[in-house]
């Protein structure tokens, strides 16, 4: 049984006995955990598809996710279509690294309660977003999704979203000083309010390249000051539908993964 | 220590480590075996993932990445599902596409695939709003009646679905009642006359004296979408007002909200959603649910 012990056992007396040997010795195993943690950092747009159409969120659909994370919807929605068959003939296309590239916190989530919802923008009409979110059973008898009724009430608070958007500004979402400056404008006039909506379409045009990507009217069929279902139904709407699939080509190498 | 010969446990017959704790001493038992085996094996089986799957990507600043001998991709796996999926569908998706849809109705082979195809649709895309069956809720009309607001032919059905109802698509049928109190048109007084005409058409208890005020003033604001029989006007989408059947509800008070500020309700348009042989099966199906025309 007795063998002889190896070469680094024989000699590992060095390390215990020289505290400046250790620690070089413990800074090198220290990072090499490190190293494999942060150079996949160095890979993210490697990891993102080129695609056309993608924007930032405007202020009150920024507004509308903030509310989406503080309720917890991706509690029990995800946001994340597989590659797989079944998946894409029921919610559309997979979804795309590009499509949450704006995303801070990301909200792929993790589970499937309620339906996904990574392309729900679109496909009901606002009316019904609205009578869903106050009584989701009034319209879908089996439903177990618990009411919001009082977003309605609630007016929205747009007092920290420039800091927001300066915020993300710096995580590399592409808002100009001018998106910014003119964010609680932009966010009343999305609304259906008598702001200037062309300042609001152009920004937000150029940053997508292309037109008609801002949906502008009064999403909880309320006229005035947004409320909180109003920010909400916007982020919604936009869900999936930044993306032009009609300049993407899935079948190309680079977007074979 | 060093140089001096390992000591060995007598009771045990293993080497000990040399360190001594008040007359303690450790045993330098090795790893046991098996524990070495899966340590190794499990280097040589990510060695293997390496080379068989995509494993490393291209150097800092560069596209790509190993593909692997295999040159697996998820994303070309589903894109040869959904091609195989077509494939398996496209000869009875063809039919159902370029054959005209009454002529799928008197096929009966063809009007049962199109029966089942359209429900599972019904189910996944339209149920959300009209409910299971059509059987509709406030707002969203019942599509298992026979009443229609844009048409209950097969391909008014179908234009409907295509295009949607005041959906954004520039071929959407599109309609908009003026907003008479919010919009100030009208008088609250005269709105409240108009409902109560409206309720003496539709048959329902009115007050009478209003109702004769209300009128006039009909003739001149709604029959040219209602019609002066208030029957409705399908190409505007027009509802027959002297009929049981509402959309948001009959009762003075709604119908008042209505008149207020109407709903303008909308309906998404699908053509960009589903493919042409779904839709259609979807226009079949609404049609069988009772009223198709």
């Amino acid at each position: 049984m007795a063998t002889r012990p190896s070469w680094l056992m024989r000699n590992h007396k060095l390390l215990e006995k020289n505290s400046y040997i250790l620690l070089i010795g413990i800074l090198i195993v220290v990072a090499v955990g490190g190293i494999i943690e942060i150079v996949p950092l160095f890979y993210l747009k490697n990891t993102i598809e080129k695609v056309e159409g993608m924007r930032p969120y405007t202020p009150l659909e920024l507004a509308g996710q903030n509310i989406y994370v503080r309720e917890g919807c991706s509690v029990c929605h995800s946001q994340m279509i597989r590659p797989l068959r079944d998946e894409v003939e029921r919610y559309g296309h997979y979804s795309l690294a590009a499509e949450s590239m704006y995303d801070h916190p990301f909200l792929w989530g993790s589970k499937r309660t309620g339906p996904d919802l990574a392309r729900v923008g679109g496909k009901y009409s606002d009316d019904w977003q609205k009578q869903h979110l106050i009584d989701p059973r009034s319209l879908v008898p089996e439903s177990i999704m618990p009411p919001y009724a009082f977003l309605d009430d609630r007016s929205l608070d747009l007092s920290t979203i420039q800091s927001q958007m300066k915020t993300l500004k710096l995580e590399g979402v592409p808002y100009t000083d001018s998106m910014i400056a003119r964010a609680i404008d932009d966010a009343h006039a999305q609304a259906g309010e008598d702001y200037d909506v062309e300042a609001l379409r152009r920004d937000y045009s150029m940053a997508a390249g292309r037109d008609n990507t801002v949906n502008v009217r009064e999403f909880d069929a309320v006229r005035g000051a947004p409320s909180e279902l109003d920010a909400l139904i916007s982020y919604l709407q936009v869900l999936g539908t930044m993306v032009d699939f009609s300049t993407y080509e899935a079948e190309d190498l680079s977007n074979q993964r | 220590m060093t140089g001096h010969s390992p000591e060995i446990d007598p009771h045990t017959g293993v080497e000990t480590t040399g360190h001594e704790w008040d007359g303690i001493k450790e045993l330098n038992n090795p790893l046991p075996r098996w524990w070495r085996f899966v340590f190794w094996a499990s280097v040589v089986v990510a060695i293997g993932y390496w080379i068989l799957m995509p494993a490393w990507p291209a150097l800092p600043g560069l596209q790509g990445n190993t593909t692997g001998v295999l040159q697996q991709s998820d994303r070309t796996d589903v894109a040869s599902d959904i091609a195989a999926m077509r494939q398996d569908r496209a000869a009875l998706s063809a039919r159902l596409a370029a054959v005209d849809a009454s002529t799928i109705l008197r096929d009966h082979d063809l009007s049962q695939l199109a029966l089942s195809l359209g429900e599972s649709a019904f189910g996944d895309n339209c149920a959300t709003c009209h409910g299971a069956g059509g059987r509709g809720a406030k707002g969203f009309p019942r599509l298992a009646d026979d009443v229609w607001l844009w048409g209950g032919k097969l391909e008014e059905i179908e234009r409907t679905l295509r295009y949607g109802i005041r959906s954004g698509h520039p071929e959407t049928r599109t309609s908009e009642m003026p907003a008479f109190g919010r919009d100030e048109l009208l008088p609250q007084d005269q709105i409240e006359d108009l409902a109560q005409y409206v309720m003496q058409k539709s048959g329902q208890r009115a007050d009478a004296a209003a109702a004769m005020r209300g009128q006039p003033l009909f003739e001149t604001n709604c029959v040219s979408c209602h019609g002066s029989d208030l029957q409705g006007d399908r190409s505007k989408g027009a509802v027959n007002l002297t009929d049981k059947d509402w959309i948001y509800g009959g009762d003075a008070a709604t119908i008042r909200r209505t008149i207020y500020g109407p709903r303008n309700g909308v309906m998404p348009a699908w053509v960009d959603r589903l493919d042409p042989a779904t839709i259609r099966a979807l226009a079949i199906y609404v049609h069988s649910l009772g009223g198709g025309e």
